[in-house]
């Protein structure tokens, strides 16, 4: 009697803990897959790519700032409202966290650029390896 | 030179270290021999690799670029204590230190082991000896500290900025003290997997090695955190980063090991589940190291990306694992274990507070090692961030605390069936309840979470206040303190710290906006001037520093000086954030982005009672180091393990 219903309650715990997991994960894709694939509404997501040069879109008196991201096939457009991290720049690498809008824009809720100048988000570096040469090329004309 | 030198006692360590088994088969016949052929190149190792430390700490001061590390890791405008703490700043440094600390409890074990059995003894210092070689061989075939450059660049390439601070000189080595320290443990543990037992008074001598390491894993974390706020520029003080998570999992297992050691040494119960909870302590400190420097996360503390250095750790655990399991499920039946009780006891509670400790470590191990593995298996990329740990590991965490606050008084009502007790005790849930309600309306709006953090830290500190005062009127004197001290001023401690996270998540207040020169900016009764903007020049960067006049009710209240950096050697932009710290709040101001001439966005945060987080940290490691001062000087615990 006390084991079932041990059991029993682990069991209802479990699921519950399952359910909490899956709710709670945050799917990576790059610029390539949104176009490829279809993400539901409002789904939040995180994307990453190298922000594209001389693509970035100020607004005056406002935090508010658009830009272009490419993993070297396919190009997202980002708009952000907020304070950049110090490293976000052209030809960088950055990640995004937030969905895409109706018109196809990805709006971001955080930006994330890592603290040291030779970082490559991990998911970056992935989805870029078949174009590498290209990335080399590219870092090599920002310099 | 210098370099040669560390490097040749390093080599000189390993060989020192390696002694211990070539010599095993040499010396079979002559136990005694043995045992002090252990006993000496325990004690000598210290010596060795602190020296070969000094070596490498010389040779940074020196500026010797000839060293592929310094060269990388120091630059020749670093001021002077920074190059010093640069010595563990990157992977190779930070190993050697982990080799000279691992040393360090080698050497204080076989000094503070003299009670031991002899046989006891020598098993026990061999172990941690073999943990010595496999750190000292990744050491010296991965991540040498001395090797040299092809060709001898003129500058070295300087720290990274954010570890040019003050919270790094110390934070990693008290975090290494605590993850180290959990070697002594689990050599000891595996040990008694050999003996096939495991006496009371040996729970008593491996307690206080458990909180030593407790208490450090404790102050590590805490200064990680504080750090983390103040250098990071987001005012946060954790992150569920998976660096972070590797730290706070051997503490939530060593914290259910000091108290599973308590019923092993009271009761002579949970031998079995004492020895695997020490095991997975030491094993998860390992697979910390694994995660941190196997460049398969990313983040301030990975460096390098070298897979053989991954592969080496990974190795080395699973041969951990692998034969403390092994030696684990051969003997432990044979170890004379009781785990019957009755449902309602204080090893029953002590049973609840460890299991609630194992399931919050797993939920983390699982949020942070599924995305790798996934990643790994090539399946898919995903992240597992906030909401997770916040929706999981807090309600598994309200019952451990309450718990905390009701296992002190609990053995009154066993003793006692006195309806007085009764009556106290419901008084004292009447109050906390009274108290709870009153704090909530007199500082914040209703917010469920902050209540139940008030509901907590009363329920804790009063329990803890109704422990002394009954404690005090049995028996009319405060003896009882000595005894106690350490588990009040922890248990506080939690508490205090309950309170500082709680209302500083709930009722924290976060302002991104834009400002010019002159501009003023309300935050609750704070108003922030944007009084001035200069640039000036550092040791090793130039700056930009604001100046924000803060007045609180209309009065002035102090000035802050958030800056943004840009480091010369590296071309990195750095933010410092202006804190104003204060018992009741913290105002924190970092600069953002520049938006024009005179103006910049800013984030201005007032963070309420920030500072009881660490705190409550500090109480408890303090806690841990004096209830090893005043333990029980029970009539001579060591003789008797002969």
């Amino acid at each position: 009697m006390f084991v079932s219903t041990i059991l029993i309650l682990l069991s209802v715990l479990l699921i519950l803990f399952i359910k909490t997991f899956n709710e709670n994960l945050l799917f990576y894709r790059s610029p390539s897959q949104i176009q490829d694939g279809k993400i539901p509404d409002g789904f939040i997501f995180r994307v990453g790519g190298v922000v594209v040069d001389k693509s970035i879109v100020r607004y005056k008196n406002s935090t508010k700032i658009d830009f272009l991201i490419t993993d070297f096939k396919e190009e997202l457009k980002i708009t952000y409202t907020g304070i950049l991290p110090d490293l976000f720049r052209e030809g960088q690498g950055v990640v995004m966290r937030g969905k895409i809008t109706a018109d196809g824009i990805f709006e971001a809720e955080e930006v994330l650029a890592k603290h040291d100048e030779t970082y490559m988000p991990p998911e970056l570096t992935d989805s870029l390896q078949i174009n590498e040469s290209e990335l080399e090329r590219t870092s090599k004309s920002i310099k | 030179m210098i370099a040669y030198i560390g490097y040749f006692l390093i080599l000189l360590a390993l060989l020192n270290i390696s002694l211990l088994v070539v010599s095993k088969p040499l010396l079979y016949k002559n136990s005694d021999a043995y045992n002090n052929l252990v006993l000496s190149t325990s004690k000598l190792q210290f010596p060795i690799i602190l020296l070969s430390f000094i070596c490498l700490i010389t040779s940074f001061v020196l500026d010797d670029f000839s060293l592929k590390y310094i060269s990388s890791n120091s630059n020749s405008a670093l001021p002077f204590y920074y190059k010093i703490s640069a010595t563990w700043a990157g992977h190779e440094g930070s190993m050697l230190l982990w080799c000279l600390i691992l040393s360090l409890w080698m050497f204080l074990a076989s000094v503070y082991s003299k009670s031991l059995d002899p046989s006891f003894r020598t098993i026990f210092l061999s172990i941690m000896g073999f943990l010595n070689i496999g750190f000292l061989a990744f050491l010296v075939f991965t991540s040498n500290p001395f090797e040299r450059n092809v060709s001898i660049p003129i500058d070295g390439k300087d720290l990274n900025p954010l570890l040019q601070d003050f919270g790094l000189i110390i934070h990693p080595p008290m975090l290494y003290m605590g993850y180290v320290g959990l070697s002594v443990v689990f050599a000891f543990a595996l040990t008694c997997c050999i003996k096939c037992d495991f006496k009371k008074e040996w729970a008593k001598w491996i307690r206080p090695w458990a909180l030593m390491s407790w208490a450090f894993l404790t102050m590590g974390i805490a200064l990680g955190s504080w750090w983390a706020y103040y250098e990071l520029g987001w005012g946060g003080w954790w992150f569920w980063d998976p660096v972070e998570n590797a730290s706070f999992m051997p503490w939530l297992v060593t914290t259910a090991l000091i108290h599973s050691l308590i019923i092993c040494e009271q009761k002579s119960m949970f031998k079995n589940w004492t020895i695997i909870l020490a095991i997975f302590a030491f094993a998860l400190s390992i697979l910390g190291t694994f995660l941190v420097r196997s460049g398969i996360l990313i983040s301030v503390h990975s460096f390098a990306n070298d897979p053989a250095r991954g592969a080496f750790i990974l190795m080395f655990l699973v041969v951990i694992l692998g034969l403390s399991f092994f030696l684990y499920f051969r003997n432990s039946s044979k170890m004379n274990d009781s785990f019957s009780f009755n449902l309602i006891s204080k090893e029953s509670f002590f049973l609840m507070n460890n299991i609630l400790l194992i399931t919050a470590t797993f939920t983390i191990l699982l949020g942070t090692i599924y995305p790798l593995i996934l990643d790994l298996l090539g399946l898919e990329k995903i992240s597992v961030g906030t909401p997770y740990y916040n929706a999981v590991f807090l309600p598994i965490m309200t019952p451990l605390v309450l718990l905390a606050g009701f296992i002190p008084i609990y053995a009154f009502f066993r003793h006692d069936n006195n309806s007085n007790l009764i009556k106290y005790f419901f008084l004292n849930m009447f109050l906390v309840l009274i108290f709870s309600l009153m704090s909530i309306y007199f500082t914040s709006n209703f917010n469920l979470f902050v209540f139940i953090g008030y509901l907590i830290f009363f329920w804790i500190s009063f329990n803890l206040i109704f422990f002394v005062y009954k404690r005090y009127s049995d028996s009319k004197s405060l003896y009882f303190i000595r005894n106690n001290i350490g588990m009040l001023l922890a248990h506080l401690g939690l508490a205090i710290f309950v309170l500082g996270s709680t209302i500083v998540e709930n009722n924290k207040i976060e302002k991104e906006t834009i400002v010019k020169l002159g501009d003023t900016v309300e935050i609750k009764n704070y108003n922030f001037t944007f009084s001035g903007l200069r640039e000036f020049e550092g040791p090793n960067y130039k700056s930009v520093r604001g100046e924000f006049l803060v007045k609180k009710n209309g009065l002035e209240e102090t000035v802050l000086f958030p800056e943004k950096r840009l480091y010369f050697s590296s071309e990195m932009p750095m933010t410092e954030a202006g804190i104003s710290p204060g018992f009741t709040r913290d105002l924190y101001i970092t600069l953002g982005n520049m938006i024009s001439d005179n103006s910049w966005s800013v984030r201005i945060y007032h963070k309420p009672l920030i500072r009881l987080i660490w705190l409550g940290a500090i109480l408890m490691a303090i806690g841990a180091v004096l209830s090893i001062i005043f333990r029980k000087k029970a009539q001579s615990p060591y003789k008797a393990t002969n």
